[in-house]
């Protein structure tokens, strides 16, 4: 670029790049504005005049101590781990299977195959939510964690199946040949050999398919009762009918979380899972 | 399974046997992605053109209904009948369901139909057309007996002609809704245009941060793609809620105006519960879906290519039109057109900062479901936005191709 644009940067390229941090900071800002008024002392939506003096008594923990006091929010928080844990490891387990098998060569009919798997991930949550809701009521499932467990699996087995077949795609078949050459049966070849080499992407599936599960909330306010509250679901009856900075306190933690998988995924993706 | 330690399956190519493993492999995902989620979209497209609460309630008025030539009023054995299956139907508890589906195609119907039944169960017999005219001068109308022989239909095109604001007249003409009632197609229309807006308003913001990035250094692109990242991971309604807590009245942006003296504080700017919140909102949620395909096609456009340019003569603004631009295009596509799938079917933000006037058609699908439970119609609508969709997915598949659905 600098040889293109001569001696020294000229005012385009000044330009082009405020531009570009005005748009990084569109990106982030939002989210940081958030973490310091979680901390609010009084129950604003805005920084008061004693923090932006960084007077130490405008700040306090009293919306953190209200979270962690709350039945409710502590209730939502069990039923997010637990319908999370469970989605994705069916999540994962069907999608790495289902994976492996469309990686081979000569599967009838893969193109269509994959559309439909990876379907959920483009279709409006509202209407997929809205057929759950008949579908499943219709078999006893709706007001029950499984039913939103099956759910919320099927909205993550997308992000297994693209995760892990990038992966598969890197993935040298001839060490599973070798394997094979030197006595190994298919079972242990891939749990010896292929597995380990994919195991980040199947991770990194994993992850994302958590955070599909951790972030949804549609599908809980179409299908779940009062017993199937999750975290996003008490969000958004908090942003709806009281808001009060308690939100805050809870956006705070779910986004040093988001950092925290973020850092997870990159860190798997770096090791390489065969990816560049 | 007994002969699979041969090694000569590994290198017998695509085999019987590997093939048959390899659909054993896909085939528990496809079940479970068929009853978890195609089966739930078919009970839904069923619903929005099977209904049979009043063929089933009324069976023998439908029925008798069906022969009726339409002109005047039914003869006398249709109010025979309809007084029985009312007075059954109110026994039972169906009458309410049986009412709310009349009232939907004539308005007013419900109250004349819990009247009616109650009214009945003191009447032990006929003429029943002069017992029902004395109940409710609207047993008198014709209009009334077309209401309940059209919903009585099992299958019907109705909700579907009325989420494209299209209605069926008695005669069985289809016209237009009247110009009051005429409001999906005004809403799908919104939809189409807001979508269009922020997938365009998505592709100038984030054409030149990818570029950005593509022409960084390995390690500061890696530290730029994490800014990208980081939002697409934040939870959405967090930044949902960031964008409350900046854009609200007496939020952060107002605040800040109003200490620099920009606007008073009697003018605060209504920047969020309107179309102005909807937009912005979703195009920072949206945002990294352009950005990274954008990034992924970007980050494979040689450099010489521009240096070539540049010592051909070309200035940097035409080697940019007619040797960059055109490399990036396949990104450009690819990231407008998710951007534009994932914005056509946005629940959720805009339920949250559109406030009234900037609800999509997904708002409406949502207030069927649950607040009218008109769920026939939600049916009908969310079929529409779903074909809209199936298309465009279709389109990507050809041109993107659905495996490299943009992430990292």
């Amino acid at each position: 670029m600098a040889a293109a644009t001569g001696t020294g940067p000229g005012m385009g390229r000044i330009a082009y790049l405020v531009f570009c941090a005005a748009v990084f900071l569109f990106l982030v800002a939002p989210i940081l504005v958030i973490i310091p008024l979680s901390f609010n002392a009084e129950p604003y939506f805005t920084f008061t005049e004693g923090m932006l003096r960084l007077d130490s008594e405008a700040y306090s923990l009293r919306w953190y101590r209200e979270i962690v006091e709350n039945e409710a929010w502590r209730g939502s928080m069990v039923n997010s781990l637990v319908i999370g844990v469970s989605a994705t490891v069916l999540a994962t387990v069907l999608g790495t299977l289902a994976a492996l098998g469309l990686a081979s060569p000569g599967v009838p009919a893969r193109r269509a195959i994959m559309g439909i798997l990876i379907s959920p991930m483009v279709t409006p949550v509202i209407i997929a939510a809205a057929g759950m809701f008949f579908f499943y009521s219709d078999l006893g499932l709706g007001q029950t964690h499984l039913g939103i467990i099956l759910a919320h699996a099927t909205l993550g087995v997308p992000f297994v199946v693209v995760t892990v077949t990038a992966t598969l795609a890197a993935f040298d078949r001839n060490l599973t040949r070798a394997a094979a050459s030197l006595g190994a049966g298919p079972w242990t070849a891939f749990r010896r050999v292929q597995l380990p080499l994919i195991a980040p992407g199947v991770i990194s599936g994993a992850l994302f398919a958590f955070a599909v599960s951790f972030d949804e909330v549609v599908v809980v306010l179409f299908m779940g009762g009062v017993e199937q509250r999750t975290i996003p679901r008490q969000m958004w009856s908090g942003i709806r009918e009281q808001i009060s900075p308690a939100i805050l306190a809870v956006a705070t933690f779910l986004i040093v979380f988001a950092a925290l998988l973020l850092l997870t995924v990159e860190w798997l993706r770096r090791r390489g899972g065969g990816q560049q | 399974m007994t002969g699979a330690r041969q090694p000569r399956r590994y290198s017998a190519g695509p085999g019987s046997g590997a093939r048959l493993r390899a659909f054993g492999l896909v085939t528990p995902l496809l079940l479970f992605v068929g009853v978890t989620f195609i089966a739930p979209l078919v009970t839904m497209l069923v619903r929005s053109v099977h209904d049979p609460v009043v063929a089933d309630a009324l069976p023998e008025t439908v029925s008798l209904l069906h022969d009726w030539n339409g002109e005047g009023l039914p003869p006398e054995p249709v109010y025979a009948a309809a007084a029985r299956e009312l007075n059954q139907a109110r026994e039972d508890r169906t009458l309410g369901q049986v009412a709310g589906r009349v009232n939907r195609v004539q308005s007013g119907m419900r109250s004349v139909f819990t009247r009616t039944a109650r009214a009945l169960e003191d009447i032990e017999a006929g003429p029943w057309r002069d017992v029902f005219s004395g109940i409710n001068e609207a047993w008198n109308d014709p209009a009334t007996w077309h209401a309940i022989k059209s919903t009585g239909q099992r299958f019907t095109a109705r909700h579907y002609l009325n989420a494209v604001d299209m209605q069926r007249l008695p005669d069985g003409s289809v016209t237009r809704q009247p110009e009051e009632r005429r409001i999906y197609l005004r809403l799908f229309w919104r939809t189409l245009l807001v979508s269009s807006a922020i997938t365009f308003l998505c592709l100038l913001l984030g054409y030149p941060i990818a570029h950005l990035i593509a022409q960084a250094p390995p390690r500061r692109a890696n530290l730029l793609l994490v800014l990208v990242l980081v939002p697409f991971w934040t939870s959405l309604l967090v930044r949902t809620t960031a964008w409350i807590v900046l854009l609200q009245t007496q939020g952060v942006i107002n605040d800040l105006l109003v200490t620099l003296g920009l606007i008073g504080d009697d003018g605060r700017l209504a920047m969020i519960y309107n179309m102005t919140g909807t937009i912005v909102a979703m195009t920072h949620v949206l945002l990294p879906f352009m950005v990274l395909p954008l990034y992924s096609v970007m980050r494979t456009i040689p450099r010489d290519h521009m240096n070539a340019a540049a010592s051909l003569g070309a200035t940097p603004r035409q080697a940019f039109l007619r040797v960059y631009w055109p490399q990036s295009l396949p990104g450009v596509g690819a990231g407008s057109l998710l951007v534009f799938i994932l914005a056509i079917g946005f629940y959720i933000t805009p339920a949250l900062v559109g406030g009234s006037d900037g609800q999509l058609i997904s708002g409406m699908i949502a207030y069927h479901m649950q607040t009218s439970l008109n769920w026939g119609l939600a049916g009908a609508l969310g079929g529409v936005l779903l074909l809209g969709v199936l298309v465009l997915y279709v389109l990507y598949d050809r041109l993107v191709g659905v495996e490299r659905m943009g992430l990292s």
